[in-house]
């Protein structure tokens, strides 16, 4: 690695248009943020405090108003070809397949698009594999539609990683899903994680499932959005389901959860 | 008789009703056929002088279609056009809505002057006519594209083109079918009028012709033929898009 962090965010700010811009309104404010190769952090925040607008950053589909951002040693200027990305609406293209919704990044990526039709049979093995570690299995040929949310959003995750990015970014997957489809789902990604160590970025609300999964949470403030705190989880891993019980991960939760009250709290305060 | 059987036959009822209703009101109080011919009366005629209404059908029929096909690949390429740029979407719009506000029928003269008598004219007011609800509905289907699906794409890196292609068109693929039972039927409609003043062969000029030698029963007969040419092609058209857009029809005919 030419450089020690992976992702290196220096003193960035965002306003989304030039009004705004002059009138000082920033989205997000001064992030700083270092994350190593490998690393999987959280982002939890209130809702409406810009952690979408952080993910548009890291992707580089918005570019920052100031300050300058580095991922995997190169300024990001553009949209990203190294990152998968999964939103909380799954987003599978209704007329294509299971199967073919998780090529399409193979579609559109080099330098796999280039070689898309000569190596087809390799990558739909590929798919097929992917998708049954996330349990997917026998339900290739099946339409969006025919499948439950939860499976929808792992063929979502399945897409997201099918051109082995070194980056995950996770905006809320599973905001939408019922408790227990949330908690599968969260080893699902955690053992697809250890295998493959590619980087995450998890922006969530569920504090939960950001101590869970994630070796750094950070807590993002709302209006403006900056990042107020940075709570490294130093839970043994691999962690299962049954660490979520245990006094120490309900304390960290406690914790953080301390830290968006305040921050609530001090919205209310400024708004009146 | 269950639900099933009975909606796919009431069309036919109806017709059956409509028909024998027409027959009893003619018959009941003595309509002479130079105003109002019965069913019956309109049957004898088409019979009776089918070998002519078949030639001036299959005119009818190849010009419309030459419009059509001319409305589909003009249409989808200018609502191509504009659904992909806003600002191509802004400059064009208004401009195309004045234009489809203005009576295809008052085309005929000018087309007559242009490409004289004949197939000219027609094949220009049936892709006139029916160019318009291609267009706006490939338009319509690319502007709508969900920025969440475009999303999904552009954080791979794709190009303008790549969205367009994989999302963009798949995605109105709907619309245009949709589009395409609409304006099949403009077609017909654009075709026969320009026939009336500026042809000597085709449906409406045996309408026109017909009509003036009192021949009522056979201008009726030139009517059904263009209907039912037109409904054909409507229902050829709709089990088109149901067969290929299924994804967009769950509600009605998947598990």
């Amino acid at each position: 690695m030419s450089t020690p962090n992976f992702v290196d965010f220096q003193n960035v700010w965002l306003a989304y248009n030039d009004e705004l811009l002059a009138q000082n309104h920033f989205a997000v404010e001064d992030i700083n943020l270092q994350v190593k190769q490998g690393e999987f952090i959280a982002i939890v925040g209130p809702s409406g405090c810009g952690k979408s607008t952080f993910m548009k950053l890291t992707t580089g589909l918005k570019k920052p108003s100031k300050g300058q951002i580095m991922v995997d040693g190169q300024p990001v200027t553009g949209p990203l070809k190294i990152s998968g990305m999964a939103f909380q609406a799954p987003s599978l293209l209704p007329w294509r397949t299971t199967l073919d919704n998780v090529l399409l990044p193979l579609e559109i990526v080099e330098p796999f698009r280039s070689q898309f039709k000569q190596r087809k049979p390799e990558f739909v093995e590929r798919a097929r594999k992917l998708l049954h570690t996330v349990g997917l299995g026998g339900y290739e040929d099946k339409f969006p539609w025919q499948l439950s949310g939860g499976m929808q959003q792992r063929a979502s995750i399945c897409r997201a990683l099918i051109h082995e990015p070194k980056m995950l970014l996770l905006d809320e997957p599973f905001g939408a899903l019922d408790a227990f489809t949330r908690e599968e789902l969260w080893c699902i990604l955690r053992d697809l994680w250890t295998e493959q160590k590619f980087n995450v970025i998890l922006v969530t609300h569920d504090l939960r499932e950001s101590v869970f999964l994630a070796d750094t949470v950070y807590v993002m403030s709302k209006s403006p959005g900056r990042f107020v705190v940075k709570r490294e989880i130093d839970l043994p891993r691999p962690r299962d389901l049954e660490v979520t019980y245990t006094p120490e991960f309900t304390s960290i939760v406690h914790d953080l959860r301390g830290h968006i009250g305040a921050i609530r709290k001090a919205g209310a305060v400024i708004n009146q | 008789m269950n639900k099933k059987t009975l909606e796919t036959s009431a069309p036919w009822i109806l017709l059956v009703l409509t028909l024998l209703i027409w027959q009893g009101i003619c018959s009941f109080f003595n309509v002479s056929e130079f105003i109002f011919p019965s069913p019956y009366r309109i049957a004898q005629q088409t019979i009776e002088f089918s070998d002519v209404i078949a030639a001036h059908a299959w005119r009818t029929y190849w010009v419309t279609m030459a419009g059509f096909g001319l409305a589909i690949v003009v249409g989808v390429l200018l609502g191509f056009v504009i659904g992909s740029s806003r600002l191509a979407y802004a400059a064009v719009y208004p401009l195309m809505t004045a234009f489809n506000a203005l009576p295809k029928a008052a085309f005929v003269p000018i087309l007559v002057v242009w490409f004289g008598i004949g197939i000219g004219p027609a094949i220009l007011t049936a892709f006139l006519i029916s160019f318009f609800p291609i267009m706006v509905n490939i338009a319509t289907g690319l502007a709508t594209l969900e920025p969440e699906l475009e999303d999904v794409l552009r954080v791979l890196g794709a190009k303008r083109w790549d969205v367009l292609v994989k999302v963009g068109l798949p995605r109105s693929m709907p619309y245009f079918y949709g589009s395409l039972k609409v304006a099949i039927t403009l077609a017909f409609v654009g075709t026969t009028v320009s026939e009336m003043t500026a042809a000597n062969e085709g449906i409406g000029y045996l309408l026109i012709s017909a009509g003036s030698a009192m021949q009522m029963g056979l201008a009726f007969s030139g009517l059904v033929v263009v209907g039912a040419m037109a409904m054909v092609m409507y229902e050829l058209f709709s089990y088109v898009e149901k067969h290929t857009t299924a994804w967009a029809h769950r509600g009605t005919n998947n598990e």
